[in-house]
């Protein structure tokens, strides 16, 4: 029976722990100081909105970990003897191991501006961030969220859902057009207003000013506006959490570095989750992929090649989903904000301008690349076959119902994405 | 927001002080006050609440306000409506039902003028629920279709609720009974009605003619035809959450307490357990208030005990063996034991009185079984604390742990329907909204996080699980048996 240790609870470490058991008898240990339970990341911002209670946040009960024998331990690990295979622990003595994987996530990004670290100045990743902004919660008139992402929207969404005025700072001249095409950012910039939040784009944070009591009263910004407040939301992504393992023989550049079996270079060390980064990612996507279903993928990988069953990490056609206050986004294989040469993009737009639905697909050989939809949701598993058999345009054109995933009764729009179609690329289909 | 609730509570109040035995002006005027003040008490509350805000989930709060936590507005509304039922259903002279033919005074016979409207006889404390349940129906669904009003599964859903209450639970009967028909609501079945098969039912439905004859083979279509092939079809849903009356309460006043269903694994077992419990007690008591009426000569009439207990046997057996016999491996073993032992002991005890002739075949007799029934299961279970407790236990208590209706349609739903919730691939993110909003306290998480479907007997389809995820992962759906979508 082998020793195994996981740093790090979240979906990543987690997943390794079920996987492992479901496959070996080897003693389970997860380490962390976050929360005792394992808790959905994703859904915190329910908790502060008042849809949920932290204990909705467990996915598995309390009862769990026992009838599956994996032990949690509530400690910090501050280092780790990859030669003597030990960690050491703030609370407890150190522990060795036989197999280790870290599984620690991401840090907010701080940019170095004046004032980050004031109090009432926040991200929100952590439990803790959570907490604390609960806290403040009652001091809080308006909020300022810099930062044109997932979590700067759901930040700004919770303020809101308070009764707190929200201004949004975002540097680019679109909300996340670093990912979304011009007309899908278009459609959120709208909803964001919408919603009554007064939008900046093109706009950076230059400053947060302490009010004297090392609390944020105000921040400005690049365009020398200064804007009163009694928050400041800083949600300008994440990066690998791996600063405690600088300066170790562990090979690390932005994350852990892994290769195709997520083997880092130590003997017996594993790397999954945000905090790793692949050494040659598969083309077309990223070294670091910090989502949640990357994450559950590689601890399933991980236990797989622990368990002596080799596997390469292979997270398949990419997918992603969010929701923009009340626009729901689903992604499904690639879709870059603008096309290359190579590359035909349809767009159909509802005449509400909150639905949408893009596919992008070869100029020569008409098979599809990928899809964007708002407010639409589309099948995984049909849009996964399509894209993996390459199927053309026109078959999907001509296939659309078989994708659709709305609730019955929802008004069907495959007509007129059809029509649309046709008009756009003169074709006499529909 | 104020004025829509300062306007219900005044025509609560209206209602409370006839029961006290006050007046305003003439029973009509004061009823007709009371139900307009409600109604748009509780339109202008809704306006208010969901105007200048854009489509979408409007949860924001719901476990921060006293009402929908189970804070102190909780208890102290769980403690009125309790109240209220008790009141109704024991102790109908408080409310100022007439007794022996006197004339109601106080709450009944403020609904007097309405009664002698709809039906020319005087209002009961029957004609006042009635009422009251009815408007809750329509107008809290009003509410719920703003609520949801970018989601038409479930503005579909509620106007049928909202139709089958007003119409068929409502008015119809009502209206029948005006025409010296038999009071019949063709959208409530045995065993939810458990007086279908009493002997007074029986005999009335009988000798009522062509309309009495078609209503009892109705009834009894219901039961053993059109809701199989619909359960089959789509599930329990076309009946929990489109057409009863008790779902549809739970639906529209309930809502705003559906996240308050327990759904830990205890609760399932609970649930699993008390509901088929009183399945059995439902079976038991309507066999033997049948068993109690009929005959033993044929000559007189063709159905006689001998040939009932043979059917009911039968049917215990047939449907007990089949179920074992094709889907044991679908079944937990607490399923099978349960399904097993309660069919067999139920068979033992026909058989043994079949042998040994005369006395009760459950040892009881057929009206005590039936008065300890209507109390325990029809009154104390499904009206006190069924809705008494919405606010402290959730809407669907009744439905998820009492109602053997749910519990006959569960089971088909389980293993002989088209019926699934499905996982859209991989999208799902654990975030707990579904599992969270689930007024049947099923953990919908459990299963969408592993990207299975969802098979449960307790599903009744209200499609919220759906309109909550924030990824898009959920759709009730209908497909073939046993292949996963």
């Amino acid at each position: 029976m082998r020793n195994i240790i996981i740093i790090g609870n979240g979906i990543s470490g987690v997943t390794a722990a079920r996987e492992i058991r479901k496959r070996s008898d080897d003693h389970i240990t997860i380490i962390s100081d976050e929360h005792p339970y394992f808790f959905s990341r994703t859904a915190l911002m329910y908790v502060f909105m008042g849809h949920m209670k932290k204990e909705h946040l467990k996915p598995y009960a309390d009862a769990f970990w026992e009838k599956n024998r994996i032990a949690l331990l509530s400690d910090r690990v501050n280092g780790i003897d990859f030669e003597n295979k030990m960690l050491r622990l703030d609370k407890n003595n150190p522990v060795s191991y036989d197999v280790l994987i870290l599984a620690t996530g991401s840090l907010p990004n701080k940019f170095g501006w004046p004032g980050q670290d004031l109090k009432s100045v926040s991200g929100l990743y952590h439990m803790g961030d959570l907490d604390r902004l609960e806290k403040w919660s009652g001091s809080i008139r308006h909020g300022v969220i810099v930062g044109g992402g997932l979590i700067g929207i759901e930040l700004a969404e919770m303020l809101l859902s308070r009764g707190k005025t929200v201004t949004f700072l975002v540097r680019e001249s679109g909300f996340w057009n670093i990912v979304l095409p011009p007309e899908e950012s278009s459609m959120i910039n709208r909803h964001i207003r919408e919603h009554g939040i007064d939008l900046r784009l093109n706009t950076e944070l230059k400053e947060i000013i302490d009010n004297g009591r090392g609390e944020a009263s105000a921040v400005t910004t690049s365009k020398n506006e200064t804007i009163d407040c009694q928050f400041v939301g800083l949600t300008a992504g994440v990066h690998p959490n791996v600063g405690w393992l600088k300066n170790t023989s562990l090979d690390i550049a932005r994350g852990i570095l892994v290769d195709q079996y997520l083997k880092t270079n130590q003997d017996q060390v594993y790397a999954i989750g945000d905090c790793a980064q692949l050494r040659t990612p598969r083309p077309g996507r990223r070294p670091i992929e910090a989502v949640w279903y990357t994450g559950k993928m590689m601890g399933r990988t991980a236990a797989q090649n622990i368990c002596g069953t080799p596997i390469e990490y292979d997270p398949g056609i990419w997918f992603n989903s969010a929701k923009f206050l009340d626009i729901e986004y689903q992604t499904y294989g690639f879709i870059p904000p603008s096309p290359d040469d190579s590359t035909h993009t349809f767009y159909w737009e509802h005449p509400d301008g909150k639905k949408s639905l893009r596919i992008n697909f070869d100029k020569e050989t008409g098979e599809v690349r990928g899809f964007n939809l708002m407010g639409i949701r589309f099948r995984h598993k049909v849009c996964e076959r399509w894209l993996k058999e390459q199927k053309p345009i026109d078959y999907v054109m001509h296939h659309l119902e078989e994708a659709n995933f709305d609730p019955e009764f929802y008004a069907r729009q495959e007509k007129d994405i059809r029509q649309a179609y046709a008009q756009q690329f003169h074709t006499t289909f529909a | 927001m104020y004025t829509g609730t300062a306007l219900g509570l005044f025509g609560l109040l209206i209602l409370l002080l006839h029961g006290a035995g006050i007046r305003f002006f003439s029973n009509t005027i004061d009823l007709i006050l009371a139900l307009l003040s409600l109604s748009f008490g509780i339109l202008i509350y809704s306006y208010a609440l969901y105007r200048g805000h854009p489509e979408g989930i409007k949860n924001n709060g719901v476990w921060r306000r006293a009402l929908t936590s189970r804070g102190w507005l909780a208890i102290l509304s769980g403690i009125v409506i309790t109240g209220f039922y008790i009141v109704l259903y024991f102790y109908p002279q408080y409310l100022g039902l007439g007794a022996d033919g006197a004339k109601n005074t106080g709450l009944i016979a403020l609904f007097d003028p309405l009664s002698q409207l709809l039906k020319r006889q005087p209002a009961s404390q029957w004609f006042v629920y009635g009422v009251l349940y009815t408007l809750a129906i329509v107008f809290f669904g009003i509410k719920f279709m703003m609520k949801y009003r970018h989601n038409r599964y479930q503005q579909f859903r509620t106007l049928s609720v909202m139709f089958f209450q007003f119409g068929f639970a409502f008015l119809l009967p009502e209206v029948l009974m005006r025409l010296n028909r038999p009071y019949f609501n063709f959208a409530n079945m045995w065993p939810l009605n458990y007086y279908f098969f009493d002997q007074w039912h029986i005999d009335g439905l009988i000798h009522a003619g062509t309309l009495g004859m078609f209503m009892l083979i109705w009834g009894l279509l219901m039961v053993f035809v059109i809701s199989p092939y619909l359960t089959y079809r789509f599930g329990k849903r076309w009946y929990c959450s489109w057409v009863c009356g008790c779902g549809g309460l739970a639906e529209t006043a309930g809502d705003p307490f559906r996240h308050l269903s327990d759904n830990s694994l205890r609760a399932w077992k609970i649930e699993r357990w008390l509901i088929h419990s009183v399945l059995v007690f439902s079976i038991v008591m309507t066999v033997s208030v049948i068993h109690s009426y009929l005959g033993d000569d044929s000559s007189k009439y063709w159905l006689t005990r001998s040939l009932f207990l043979g059917i009911v046997s039968i049917l215990i057996a047939g449907v007990a063996g089949g179920l074992y016999y094709f889907k044991r491996y679908e079944m937990a073993k607490d399923a099978r034991f349960g399904m097993i032992g309660a069919a067999s002991a139920i068979l033992l005890l026909l058989i043994n009185h079949f042998f040994s002739g005369n006395g009760n075949i459950f040892f009881i007799d057929a009206g005590s079984l039936r008065s300890w029934y209507g109390f325990a299961i029809g009154s104390v279970f499904s009206g006190v604390i069924g809705v008494g407790f919405y606010p402290l236990l959730g809407s669907r208590v009744w439905c998820r742990f009492g109602c053997p209706m749910a519990a006959i349609l569960g089971i088909q739903q389980r293993f002989l329907s088209k019926f699934r919730i499905t996982t859209n691939g991989g999208q799902c993110i654990s975030c707990g909204n579904c599992s969270t909003y689930c007024e049947m306290g099923i953990d919908v998480r459990a299963y969408a996080q592993r990207g299975d479907d969802i098979l449960r007997a307790s599903c009744v389809g209200c499609g919220v699980c759906s309109a909550v995820c924030p990824r898009g992962v959920l759709k009730l759906e209908t497909g073939e048996i046993g292949v996963k979508l």
